[in-house]
């Protein structure tokens, strides 16, 4: 037995009415409470990470976990890696980004070979919006989105908001700015909806050039000044610009886009004294972030971010594979 | 040379309003009289029981043959645009065109305004319109080039053909596949401000004025494009434009969940736009309501919403669907007998698709308040992309007469 335990299922819930879903595609299909749900789930297995020395629970032993990314990724494959190993799944990485894999009728073939390969659970990554939620559509075990495309990363947005909750106990009036590229980003669009949700007051910061239109109805204030953006953010969330993702120039130069919208430290005296800086990386230090910055040892949770990225997926994996393993209340 | 007489008919005649009773003499393959017709002794008499009769329709802008489909909708004629898989840019593509689907379907085919639909250089359009083309397209994109398209309008003037222009500026589209707004900013799709439209008709109309051409918009979608429009046919512009079912009926929250039916090029609307599309086509400003018909199989579908190909199936559903303009009174049965046939017919420069004396014998029998369920698992066409699956509809044509046969 591992120096650690965690409850298949917590007693106190009602099991799957708490989550009535069969896949984890967009932070849109989830209510309020399915998000606390999986963040009370996450912190636990944040706890049980948390300085062990082993990290095994087993829970999923004798499952396949499949993590097929369509589009490269360093952190969210390795996260997720972890993840499904630390709950004894047998993991396989299908890297379809460098393989003969592209897209059309591939993707729906794809689709099929995985679940005729009886995978127990698949992990996609795709650059294309809707890519996840049309192979889910296709398999029969859950599927968890690990980025579609501008779309969503739900898990990333569940990892964000349970190091702001560690950090900061709650989001109720808490401000939240989002800085940078707001229009390419999944990561924003999971992060707005989640964020406002959970009661934050929740900022997008962007050059006019690089904020969606109407991006209020995803729960947030446009801002395109970033002093404007800052003051007395609790939070500082700043995006990578998504070069490969922009057809034509978005900005002049990423020397100017660090003077109007990097965040140094003079910035970040704009925002509240104890506010946090978050990044969901990789980053583009000297752009959209300044090292000192990036690496305050107070302010900066980047690294937590990275931790409880592992937490959070170990919870949707469990979460998501209840029913199958036949946890009472689940099936 | 043998007669016909279709007797006890309600004519929806395109120069008219209201369907009235009347009766269409047919000799040979031409119509010879319409309306209060007494009809000859040696007339074949053919009993329409009551039924609208109206023109075959003639469907201006199609991106396949598609024969069930278009007789299926009452379409008799169709205008292929040049972007098929060989694009048609030359005399043999063209004459080939010509015979895809006679006798009992005809093909006007429209000619490539560019080799390859390059935009680049000027194509052989004077001997495509010999080998039968009835017009000039950009085809599905938008010449970025205001000097060939400068010259293209001029070449096609001086020929007399019209040029089928796509109203999208490139530079602002580039790989959007849906119209900035709250729905692309929630599905997180590449989009593209909606008065791309009008910043590509602005150009043309300007051009337009230079050159004294004829430039007919095949799909107008857009109040800013309308407002363009409406003001360069009070100047005197040879402008005529169109617009298909989809856009009338649908706004771009059909594409939530990443309905790749309801993906179109150009993309679909706000609600606004669209109520200003209704408004156009009650107000005279669009001239022709098209299928754009363009079926495309699970191959080009059944992807991801971006990197799915733009088109629907629509031939099947143009009748019924533009049958809802008249219940809801937006225009008469006669002027959406126009908005369907006698424009389109006017526009390519062939002789059908009204009653006229010397019109072709291009006829449908319709009943308007036929119920039928739009299956796109059970549809004629090639494929049933169509974004109004399981929609409810009204409006079958019974019975199809090309060229004085009836099929």
């Amino acid at each position: 037995m591992p120096d650690f335990a965690i409850p298949d299922a917590p007693p106190e819930l009602t099991g799957r009415a708490l989550f009535p879903h069969r896949h984890l595609l967009s932070i849109a299909d989830l209510k309020p409470w399915e998000i606390r749900f999986l963040l009370d789930e996450a912190e636990h297995w944040a706890q049980a990470n948390k300085g062990q020395t082993r990290k095994h629970d087993d829970r999923l032993a004798g499952m396949t976990q499949i993590n097929a990314f369509f589009e490269n990724s360093t952190r969210t494959l390795l996260s997720f890696e972890i993840a499904g190993k630390r709950l004894g799944a047998d993991v396989v990485n299908m890297a379809a980004a460098t393989s003969s894999v592209k897209k059309g009728e591939t993707l729906i073939d794809t689709a099929m070979t995985l679940n005729a390969m009886a995978a127990d659970v698949i992990v996609i990554r795709h650059a294309s919006s809707g890519a996840v939620a049309l192979i889910a559509d296709k398999v029969d075990c859950p599927v968890l989105n690990a980025g579609d495309g501008w779309h969503q990363h739900p898990t990333q947005a569940l990892l964000d908001a349970l190091t702001i909750r560690r950090r900061k106990g709650g989001f109720e009036g808490l401000i939240v700015a989002i800085c940078g590229d707001v229009l390419h980003s999944r990561v924003a669009r999971s992060n707005m909806l989640c964020l406002a949700a959970l009661g934050a007051q929740v900022r997008a910061v962007a050059p006019p050039t690089l904020l969606p239109p109407e991006v209020e109805m995803l729960g947030a204030t446009p801002y395109t000044r970033m002093d404007e953006g800052l003051d007395g953010a609790d939070v500082v969330m700043m995006l990578r610009l998504q070069n490969e993702r922009m057809d034509g120039a978005f900005i002049p130069s990423a020397r100017e886009y660090h003077a109007l919208y990097g965040l140094t430290p003079e910035r970040l005296a704009l925002a509240k004294p104890d506010a946090l800086v978050m990044h969901p990386g990789p980053m583009n230090r000297g752009v959209e972030i300044s090292s000192s910055v990036a690496d305050h040892p107070e302010r900066s949770a980047i690294t937590e971010q990275v931790a409880m990225g592992v937490a959070v997926r170990m919870a949707c994996l469990d979460v998501l594979t209840r029913g199958a393993r036949g946890v009472e209340g689940w099936s | 040379m043998s007669r016909i007489a279709i007797v006890n008919g309600l004519l929806a005649d395109p120069a008219g309003d209201s369907p009235a009773p009347g009766t269409v003499l047919i000799e040979g393959d031409r119509i010879v009289a319409a309306g209060a017709v007494t009809v000859p002794g040696d007339a074949e008499r053919i009993d329409a029981h009551g039924q609208v009769v109206a023109p075959g329709l003639v469907d201006l802008g199609v991106f396949a043959t598609d024969k069930p489909a278009f007789h299926f909708g009452g379409i008799t004629r169709a205008a292929l645009m040049p972007d098929q898989r060989a694009p048609l840019d030359e005399v043999g593509l063209i004459r080939q065109a010509t015979r895809a689907g006679k006798p009992d379907f005809w093909v006007h085919p429209i000619a490539a305004a560019t080799r390859g639909l390059a935009g680049v250089e000027m194509a052989e359009i004077g001997l495509m319109q010999r080998a039968g083309a009835k017009a000039v397209a950009t085809g599905r994109q938008w010449i970025a080039d205001s000097g060939v398209m400068l010259r293209i309008l001029s070449y096609a003037h001086g020929l007399g053909l019209t040029v089928i222009a796509h109203a999208e500026d490139a530079g602002l589209t580039a790989k959007a596949v849906a119209t900035s707004g709250e729905t692309a900013t929630r599905l997180g799709l590449p989009h593209a401000p909606a008065c791309a439209e009008a910043m590509a008709i602005a150009r043309d109309l300007m051009l337009v004025r230079q050159t004294g051409a004829a430039i007919h918009f095949r799909l107008v979608t857009t109040r800013a494009g309308f407002d363009l429009i409406r003001a360069a046919k009070a100047e005197g512009l040879k402008v005529t434009c169109g617009i298909s079912p989809a856009y009338l009926f649908l706004n771009d929250q059909a594409m939530t969940d990443f309905r790749t039916f309801a993906r179109l090029s150009p993309p679909l609307r706000h609600e606004d736009d669209r109520q200003a599309s209704l408004r156009a086509v009650a107000d005279g400003t669009v001239d022709v309501i098209t299928s754009s018909h363009d079926p495309r199989g699970p191959e080009d579908k059944r992807l991801p919403f971006a990197d799915a190909a733009p088109g629907m199936a629509g031939a099947e559903t143009l009748l019924a669907l533009s049958l809802n303009l008249v219940r809801e009174g937006l225009v008469s049965m006669g002027r959406l007998m126009a908005l369907l046939a006698a424009n389109p017919a006017r526009i390519l420069g062939v002789d059908a698709g009204s009653f006229a004396p010397g019109s072709a014998a291009d006829l449908i029998f319709v009943d308007p308040d036929a119920p039928w369920i739009v299956d796109s698992a059970k549809m004629a066409a090639a494929a049933g992309n169509t974004p109004f699956d399981r929609l409810p509809v009204q409006g079958r044509a019974r019975r199809i007469m090309k060229g004085g046969m009836f099929l």
